[in-house]
């Protein structure tokens, strides 16, 4: 500590401190040690950092509690726990994004994958693309388009219904009988398991159009089940901290109510609102079981949602791992799956970036 | 433009809470009327009657009559949506919409109405409201630029700017300066006694010499204890208010022996 030698007297207010090079010290005590131990127990990576991660906190918090005293010691002990749990609450999404990575990118490199669908790609070619080693072919054209559109058809349902709904809720309700029931119902419907909104779907359309009706369409109703709770929630709590002033000054300059919510009300949380919707999208694009009891599965490029079969993209990963196109030969279906959930979570992904560019972009405005 | 406003009997609810009790009061068209009394006596809910503000929160309700030139604004039939474009308000804190820029903060009460108005027209209506509210100097090279980006003083003259822009007849203000500092305030009470010459200005106010300054006359109000309701106590000239009051509690209230 070159600051305490060079100065001739100590600040009454300093306290010894731990010098710069003891975090680095222990982690290398912690890496060391920690490696003995688990040699211990039989060696491997996952072992060996869980002991160096203890090793490290014990040094680390033993050696500051020595020189600095106990009041820095537990704040380092508590910095240390939490730094540890950010680290393993983050281990299982950077595993499942690097496992998806590594696997999916064959598939998804693979010309064709993104142009064509499963239509004429049958056992016979699987067979023939593992044993000669050509290429593997069919891809997910049918399936991406398929959970875009049937997203796309879900969100037109949710949106209008949900906003709605948050717009009598917070305007309109007033903490009356009908909107307690309401707001029961949404919580209610937002823990309802996803494959129970396909059955709902399912049986509402086998009731109205005969039984076996397996669309696009249905398969959106489904999902919008799901939505519009979450469209709900989010709007409802958007509309809610729009400060009661700006209504208030809307009306005092004579403008009726309904325009001012749509002109003042809805336009201040439109950011809030927006990005509720995209995360509301990124939650059901990925839902497998009420699209398979819905739309069933498709190989063939479909693009009428209120026709025929359609697929998706988690329905085909479903289909492809379970019932492999050839079944003697897994292989290949089994790249098409990774490559089509590499696929998914890059939607989803670019779906969270909209959310937060959609929110920036519609903020109101400050400053000069 | 500028009408005069009688009260009679006039008893304001929240629910079942009776907050203010028999206000009787007639305001001169073109006249600067100022409102004291210590707080929670009822003056701003008094005020919020005079443009049907009161009842936008549930269950608040109004038993009395108040004449805008001889009509009842609680009689059948009456839009209060209607009364407001006639009677228009200032709030104690500033309210620019955030999502609008100057410009449109202060054409506000045409655009949000959906009344189409030509490009001219809306140019001359924001400059004359921009220049009516003592603005138009500080902000004429930015009228694009985000209302929320005002200090505040300015914010709260663009609300005034607002106010003005729909050509009310009575202009309602609830301490306008409480959140200003000295300079901001003095444009107001400038600017108030400007409009006074084409509105009819009511101003509730803490601050006895603004009272002073500005109003012609001044209506006190009190209240007997908490939960019982508010009164007004005595309206006259604003002179005689603070010189020779005929109440006891109001001349112990101007001359700061208490509240
Ligand atoms: N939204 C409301 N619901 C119920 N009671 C209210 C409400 N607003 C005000 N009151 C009550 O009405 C009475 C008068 O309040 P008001 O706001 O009119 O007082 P004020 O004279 O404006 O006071 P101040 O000078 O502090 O602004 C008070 O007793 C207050 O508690
Ligand atoms: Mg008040």
């Amino acid at each position: 500590m070159a600051s305490i030698t060079t100065t001739a007297r100590r600040s009454a207010l300093t306290r010894n401190r731990l010098p710069r090079y003891a975090i680095w010290a222990a982690v290398v005590v912690g890496l060391v040690l920690g490696a003995a131990l688990s040699t211990l127990v039989g060696f491997n990576p996952f072992g060996w950092g869980v002991f160096a991660a203890i090793v490290f906190t014990a040094v680390y918090v033993a050696w500051s509690g020595v020189v600095e005293g106990s009041r820095k010691a537990k704040d380092k002990l508590a910095t240390c726990l939490v730094v540890g749990a950010f680290l393993v609450a983050l281990l299982p999404l950077i595993s499942v994004i690097w496992t998806v990575l590594v696997e999916g990118t064959k598939g998804l490199a693979t010309p064709g994958f993104l142009t064509t669908s499963m239509n004429g790609v049958s056992g016979i070619q699987d067979n023939e693309s593992a044993s000669d080693g050509t290429k593997v072919l069919g891809g997910i054209y049918h399936s991406l388009l398929g959970t875009l559109l049937i997203t796309l058809w879900a969100t037109i349902i949710s949106v209008p219904i949900g906003l709605l709904t948050s717009v009598y809720l917070v305007e309109y309700g007033n903490g009356n009988r009908l909107s307690r029931g309401i707001t029961f119902f949404v919580d209610v419907m937002t823990g309802i398991p996803s494959i129970v909104a396909g059955l709902f779907a399912a049986a509402l359309f086998a009731t109205i159009f005969g039984p076996g009706t397996k669309t696009g369409f249905v398969a959106a109703v489904a999902l919008s089940v799901l939505m519009i709770p979450v469209v709900v929630r989010s709007s409802e709590e958007m509309l809610r901290i729009v400060p009661n002033e700006l209504r208030e000054a809307s009306y005092a300059l004579g403008v009726r109510k309904w325009r001012t919510i749509l002109k003042v009300v809805i336009p201040t949380a439109i950011s809030g609102i927006a990005s509720g919707v995209t995360l509301a999208i990124a939650r059901v694009i990925g839902e497998t079981a009420p699209i398979l009891v819905t739309a069933g599965f498709a190989t063939k490029i479909n693009t009428n949602v209120f026709a025929d079969w359609m697929s998706s993209l988690p329905t085909f990963i479903y289909t492809q791992i379970l019932n492999p196109t050839s079944p003697s030969n897994p292989d290949p279906s089994l790249q098409r799956a990774w490559g089509a959930a590499l696929v998914l979570i890059i939607c989803v992904m670019i779906l969270n970036l909209v959310a937060r560019l959609v929110a920036r972009f519609f903020a109101p405005k400050t400053g000069r | 433009m500028s009408k005069r406003i009688d009260v009679k009997d006039l008893n304001v609810y929240y629910g079942n809470f009776l907050a203010v009790e028999g206000v009787n009061i007639n305001i001169a068209a073109r006249s600067v009327t100022a409102f004291i009394g210590p707080s929670g006596c009822g003056k701003s809910t008094f005020l919020r009657t005079l443009n049907r503000m009161h009842e936008v929160l549930p269950g608040a309700r109004v038993e009395g009559e108040v004449l805008l030139d001889g009509d009842d604004l609680y009689g059948s039939g009456v839009d209060p949506v209607a009364v407001r474009t006639h009677v228009g308000m200032v709030f104690q804190r500033p309210n620019p919409f955030p999502t609008m820029s100057i410009r449109d903060n202060v054409l506000a009460g045409v655009k949000l109405n959906g009344k189409r108005i030509s490009k001219s027209d809306a140019e001359g209506l924001v400059e004359s409201s921009l220049r009516g509210a003592n603005l138009w100097n500080e902000v004429k090279d930015r009228l694009d630029k985000p209302g929320s980006g005002l200090s505040g003083g300015q914010q709260q003259r663009l609300c005034i700017a607002r106010a003005i822009a729909v050509k009310p007849d009575v202009i309602l203000m609830d301490e306008p300066c409480s959140a200003l500092d000295p300079i901001s305030t003095l444009a107001i009470e400038d600017l108030i006694e400007e409009l006074k010459a084409n509105y009819t200005v009511v101003i509730v106010t803490h601050n006895m010499q603004q009272a002073a300054r500005v109003s012609d006359k001044t209506a006190f109000f009190n209240i007997a204890g908490t939960g019982k309701p508010g009164k007004l106590i005595e309206y006259a000239a604003t002179t005689e208010i603070f010189n020779n009051p005929k109440v006891k509690a109001t001349e112990d209230y101007v001359s700061g022996r208490f509240g």
